[in-house]
């Protein structure tokens, strides 16, 4: 009998995302017999996710292939790693008082967003269709449930539901462009789809131009850009808050490296024709973001609109597809992720206990009875808009200067453009924690775990504003 | 065997059941249904990813599908507990209802 040739498989490389997977079990198995008291929990995902962190760093040297090419660990994958890491890690920490508060007692709220972790980490690493494919189902998976945690709430089981079933329509589309990707080249694998569109011996072009369009309708999807984003503002609103921050920054994040290394890697050849798409496509993101927060009036909603606007900016990186942009997209997101984390903790600073106080006329007088929060939220506002010297001026400099170097000037003209009107209902919220009086009085609940994230996230934002150099390098 | 039918018509089933599925997931409103049109989709990815297969000489393909089946599975399993979590509060299926959220 012929014996079938195992892969060559670096342990050491996958080690962070089998020690997440381990951890993620035992953490499953602990909730059995921890009863009511969760902290134990909290305790070992936190435990398994600096483990995890710290063991991307154990590869000597840098790029290491496992499984016959489907699995690369690099210096993108190692950044994203610790970007994933780091979001699961304040995930958990703005959850430990959020929960108990909302009625999340489910021990196995943990164990998902490890497993969850484990998808991201895998999809950051994937160069081929089917390890791309199955990281971002056990991402969305996860998600699916995440979503949903809260049981006894129609708003989050809406949510859920909603977010189930646009995801999987999403996955087929997906899978059907990968299938006719396979189809044109008769490989699966990233690099081999470039090489055969090198030499030109593609079995059908047609096949090759309807996947990719397939493909840029499934990642679409997936990463929440026009004219595919319409689930995002209500799974937004209606998931609990920490998991609401945790989509916004990890599973994107993870979606946005899965569609650079495929329009980077695999199909660049043919950058001409999807080129223009995805060019419309960011610019209605863009624009269909920033109006829509414009009119929103729940905070959860605007934070939606305003995540969507910014994947139209990270699809520029996309579009660039040198170097430059892989490392623009890494920097944005570790940005994004302080900006995004820190804005979602003071969310949940504001929370009661029946009520969740998540309409913008809730922030008014804000200024004056906590000035120090005040002041942190407009920090973050003003990050997110894109002004100096925070890190969200940096992080739209560098995918403005990728796109530059490759000379699409109007798309940057048009992305400016944009962060001048995302200023408008940043600067909203600013003005009314300012300059107008609260409507009646509350009650803070000032948890200490999520002032502790919020201070951890004001600092990140600031420092990579004033010192990028350390952390871009890191992504290089 | 080979080449006995046509690969083009593999290829033909597998897109009208694709289709088939989309408008089924546009056009219904009961939520069952909708997760049945998905698994339709699913299953017309299969029927392409096998016919290539065979044609172009290589197992990945098969390897794609058994893969696609794992992932449907799993979402039936997570897919149907939301659902059946949904129901609790709100016994209904027709998705028009579901509307707490602005869709």
């Amino acid at each position: 009998m012929e014996h079938i040739p195992a892969p060559a498989i670096d342990f050491i490389s996958l080690a962070p995302a089998l020690i997440l997977s381990v951890f993620g079990m035992l953490v499953l198995l602990m909730d059995l017999f921890a009863g009511k008291n969760k902290n134990l929990l909290v305790f070992a995902s936190l435990v398994g996710l600096v483990l995890a962190g710290v063991s991307a760093f154990a590869p000597k040297a840098l790029p290491v292939v496992s499984f016959g090419g489907s699995y690369v660990v690099d210096h993108l994958s190692v950044f994203f790693t610790l970007i994933f890491v780091f979001s699961s890690a304040l995930t958990i920490l703005l959850s430990i008082e959020y929960n108990p508060r909302n009625g999340i007692r489910a021990g196995e709220y943990y164990a998902l967003i490890l497993f969850c972790t484990v998808g991201m980490i895998l999809l950051a690493s994937a160069t081929d269709l089917i390890m791309i494919f199955l990281g971002i189902e056990v991402v969305s998976i996860c998600l699916y449930v995440l979503a949903g945690i809260k049981r006894g709430d129609v708003k989050s089981n809406e949510a859920a539901l909603k977010y189930f079933l646009l995801g999987a329509f999403a996955t087929g589309f997906l899978v059907y462009g990968m299938t006719l990707l396979y189809g044109a080249t008769g490989t699966t694998k990233l690099a081999g789809i470039a090489e055969v569109i090198h030499s030109g011996q593609t079995n059908s072009d047609t096949l090759l131009l309807l996947g990719t369009v397939l493909l840029i309708i499934g990642f679409g999807f997936k990463v929440a850009s026009v004219p595919f984003h319409m689930w995002a503002p209500d799974v937004y609103e209606g998931a609990p808050s920490p998991v609401t921050a945790f989509m916004a920054v990890g599973p994107k994040a993870a979606a946005l490296v899965a569609f650079y290394r495929v329009f980077a890697t695999a199909i660049p050849e043919i950058g001409t024709t999807w080129d223009t798409l995805l060019m419309v496509v960011a610019v209605a993101t863009m624009v269909i973001g920033n109006f829509g927060a414009i009119v929103q009036t729940n905070i959860k909603r605007l934070l939606a609109y305003s995540s969507i606007s910014h994947v139209g900016y990270l699809l520029i990186a996309i579009i660039a597809r040198n170097s430059l942009g892989g490392s623009a997209i890494a920097y944005y997101m570790m940005a994004y992720a302080f900006m995004i984390f820190g804005t979602f903790g003071i969310v949940i600073l504001l929370g009661e206990k029946n009520s969740e106080n998540l309409e913008i006329k809730n922030y008014a007088g804000l200024g004056v009875k906590q000035p120090a929060i005040a002041l942190c939220m407009t920090v973050f506002m003003l990050s997110l808009g894109g002004m100096p010297p925070f890190a969200g001026f940096i992080a739209k400099f560098y995918i403005f200067g990728a796109a530059i170097k490759e000379g699409y000037v109007v798309l940057v003209v048009i992305a400016v453009l944009n962060s001048v009107v995302s200023l408008y209902y940043y600067l909203k919220i600013v003005v009314l924690m300012y300059m107008k009086d609260s409507e009646r009085e509350l009650e803070l609940s000032m948890g200490p775990i999520t002032l502790a994230v919020v201070a951890i996230a004001v600092f990140g934002t600031i420092e990579m504003g004033l010192f990028p150099d350390p952390i871009l390098q890191l992504t290089q | 065997m080979d080449g006995f039918v046509p690969l083009n018509h593999y290829l033909l089933l597998s897109a009208t059941l694709f289709v088939i599925g989309v408008l089924g997931v546009l056009l219904r409103r009961n939520v069952i249904v909708v997760f049945m049109s998905i698994e339709i989709m699913l299953n017309a990815v299969n029927i392409s990813l096998i016919a290539f297969d065979h044609y172009l000489n290589n197992s990945d393909g098969q390897v794609f599908s058994f893969m696609v089946m794992c992932v449907a599975a799993a979402e039936v399993s997570v897919g149907l507990a939301i659902i059946i979590s949904m129901f609790r509060n709100k016994p209904t299926v027709n998705l028009d209802e579901f509307n707490i959220l602005k869709w």
